[in-house]
């Protein structure tokens, strides 16, 4: 069990070494050199090398990786070029306000796509089935920018009920969760962030209900008798260790893939950190934004993995 | 995952005769990629007409064409294409002529039946012409990962060893990302445009079309026809060709189909984010995110762009599923 867990963590050290050659090499495979949007376009070839000096560019790839992958490791992810603030303050911020979106949009998805999934894996082929089941194709399939725009539309244009765009008040300063009118700007980011995990969810779960529920022990404990309630009790213990997979990768997705609606509703988090920088082409913003939050998303499936073993033994001896 | 279902022979016609390699491929009891010819005078001789086996694909189609729920939407699919293809002869207008005065205006103002956009554009032209570009950016990515992704699958997985570890590892990195950032990333780095957002698609959707396909051909080189087929002197080439990829395509293809809806979904986000086609080429999402100003203007108009992709994406994915249950044996 513990050789299962060092085996598991040992191996997500070449994933994260992996990761940040990837996010190393995005700056290269960028047409054009990396500094022009440093350099004015007039300037002359000696000043071009006192830059690419400054900047470390004049040495070799390698070496210029392994400089900034220690500066890195020490968390100096170097300085925005848009607001000359430190990169790592800029991301730390930003993440934190996504961390609150998926705080509240994950155990909102979680619950309502598992109860979703296990009403319609217990009544394969009845009615509550086929509206679970044609929920979740909906879900999935919802662009989640497009449903962002359309419930603004709805809650903020013509209903006039929740704010449309920003995070609080303008001219508030900070975030007070406790106060409607802080708190009401979550309601519509959390709503549209929750639907692609419930359909992804309680389609995952209906199979695995019913996979397990096809499965020879559960006959065996009906014929000993055991009540439906107690067999599904058993059912869904057995199917749990799917689940949790599947809802891990989705947490690691409220992070990591929530851009599209940051952008939509002006969220100042990490995904709309990162399509600024990509406007801006502003470009350590850019690779500290993609490599913390595909770290989190690593440090997430980890996590998950461990887990799994906690409450399925099975995996551990494998 | 275990995409096993083509694998599994469903026990037919044969019994005891026929060369080893028949009697273990399960494509020789009526699997799949066998041919009518080939298949018909093996049947002939062996099996007695009356209970003939119909053939793998033959009892594919059979059961899609009695599953109306996706000949539906399949019809809807098909309608989409066409709509796209045909756009220049279907649209009631042409789709970059701009106007001052018919700027924002709402549904069936002047014929114009889905109304204009902020530049006095006609949305439904536009939404014809649209569809040309947001279906191309969501197909094929699709098909270049599944050549790509699959190939690199088939060669892990019938050679195995340390080539098996270096691709399945380099993949295991991209794996790490999440599809939306990993797209966004590639897309953001290259400049954005068309081209490059196409191929960073083709790059999300390698790993996963990798994986499915080396999954699958690890299963199947286990299985003893492979090695009968060894023994009976076939060269490697003609093992991949013939027994492996007969058996890795399945799981392949079905996979390949349910990403064709993420892969519109993705593009548009792409479009919606800058990242996509440049304006003023129409294209679903970034029609989307120009209109997304006008909100409070002509609500219904800047939600029809977002409508499209739904439409296709769902219509897509129940094709998807649909397809799945026809090609699972096992169902």
């Amino acid at each position: 069990m513990s050789f299962y867990i060092l085996r598991r963590v040992l191996y997500a050290i070449p994933i994260a070494f992996g990761v940040s050659v990837v996010c190393f090499s995005l700056v290269y495979i960028a047409p054009g050199d990396p500094l022009q949007t440093v350099l004015p376009p007039d300037a002359t070839a000696e000043t071009i090398a006192i830059v690419k000096h400054a900047y470390g560019f004049d040495k070799p790839l390698p070496m210029q990786f392994l400089i900034w992958l220690g500066r890195v490791l020490t968390g100096n992810f170097g300085v925005s070029i848009a607001t000359r603030r430190p990169v790592f303050l800029e991301v730390t911020d930003a993440l934190s306000n996504t961390a609150l979106l998926a705080m509240f949009a994950a155990p909102i998805a979680f619950l309502t796509g598992y109860v979703m999934g296990v009403v319609a894996g217990c009544f394969p082929g009845r009615w509550l089935d086929r509206v679970v089941t044609g929920a979740a194709v909906m879900g999935v399939s919802l662009p989640n920018y497009w449903l962002g725009i359309v419930l603004v539309i709805v809650f903020a244009v013509e209903l006039m009920l929740l704010p449309a765009t920003g995070m609080g008040p303008s001219g508030s300063t900070g975030f007070h969760i406790y106060e409607w009118s802080s708190a009401k700007f979550l309601v519509l980011p959390v709503a549209t962030l929750a639907m692609i995990p419930i359909g992804i969810l309680s389609r995952t779960t209906r199979a695995a209900v019913a996979e397990v529920r096809n499965q020879d022990f559960v006959q065996t404990l009906r014929a000993k008798g055991l009540s439906e309630w107690a067999v599904i009790r058993h059912v869904l213990k057995n199917s749990l260790p799917t689940v949790m997979a599947v809802m891990g990768l989705q947490f690691g997705y409220l992070i990591g893939g929530s851009i599209l609606v940051e952008t939509v509703f002006t969220w100042p988090g990490s995904g709309f950190l990162l399509s600024k920088a990509i406007i801006n082409r502003d470009v350590p913003v850019l690779q500290g934004t993609i490599l913390t939050l595909s770290l989190v998303f690593v440090a997430t499936n980890l996590i998950v993995d461990l887990l799994q073993s906690l409450i399925d033994p099975r995996i551990g001896r494998a | 995952m275990t995409d096993d279902f083509s694998i599994i022979p469903a026990k037919a016609g044969i019994q005891g005769g026929g060369a080893l390699v028949a009697a273990l491929d399960p494509r020789f009891h009526g699997g799949d990629g066998v041919t009518k010819e080939q298949t018909e005078p093996l049947f002939a001789q062996q099996a007695p007409p009356a209970t003939r086996v119909r053939g793998y694909w033959q009892s594919v189609f059979y059961r899609l064409r009695h599953d109306p729920v996706t000949l539906v939407f399949a019809a809807i699919v098909l309608l989409i294409v066409l709509a796209a293809l045909f756009a220049p002869l279907i649209a009631p207008f042409d789709p970059y002529k701009e106007s001052i005065v018919g700027r924002l205006k709402p549904f069936g103002w002047r014929g114009h039946l889905l109304g204009t956009d902020e530049l006095g554009r006609d949305v439904l032209s536009r939404l014809l012409y649209g569809g040309r570009v947001s279906l191309s950016m969501g197909v094929a990515p699709v098909l270049c990962a599944t050549l790509i992704g699959g190939m690199l699958g088939v060669i892990a997985g019938f050679v195995g060893g340390r080539t098996n570890t270096a691709i399945m590892r380099t993949m295991d990195v991209f794996y790490a990302f999440p599809s939306v950032l990993l797209a966004v990333a590639i897309a953001g780095a290259m400049g954005g445009g068309m081209a490059n957002g196409m191929l960073a698609l083709t790059l999300v959707f390698i790993p996963p079309m990798c994986r499915v396909a080396e999954t699958a051909t690890t299963q199947v080189r286990a299985l003893d026809f492979i090695e009968a087929a060894r023994a009976s002197g076939a060269k490697t080439m003609t093992i991949i060709r013939y027994h492996v990829l007969g058996n890795v395509l399945g799981p392949v293809f079905i996979y390949a189909s349910s990403l064709v809806s993420v892969s519109i979904l993705l593009a548009s986000g792409l479009s919606f984010l800058g990242l996509g086609v440049r304006p003023p080429v129409p294209d679903w999402g970034l029609m989307l995110s120009t209109l997304r100003q006008s909100i409070y203007v002509v609500p219904l108009v800047c939600a029809s762009p977002g409508f499209a992709i739904f439409i296709t994406s769902i219509c897509c994915n129940l094709v998807s599923d649909g397809l799945r249950a026809a090609m699972d044996v096992r169902m």
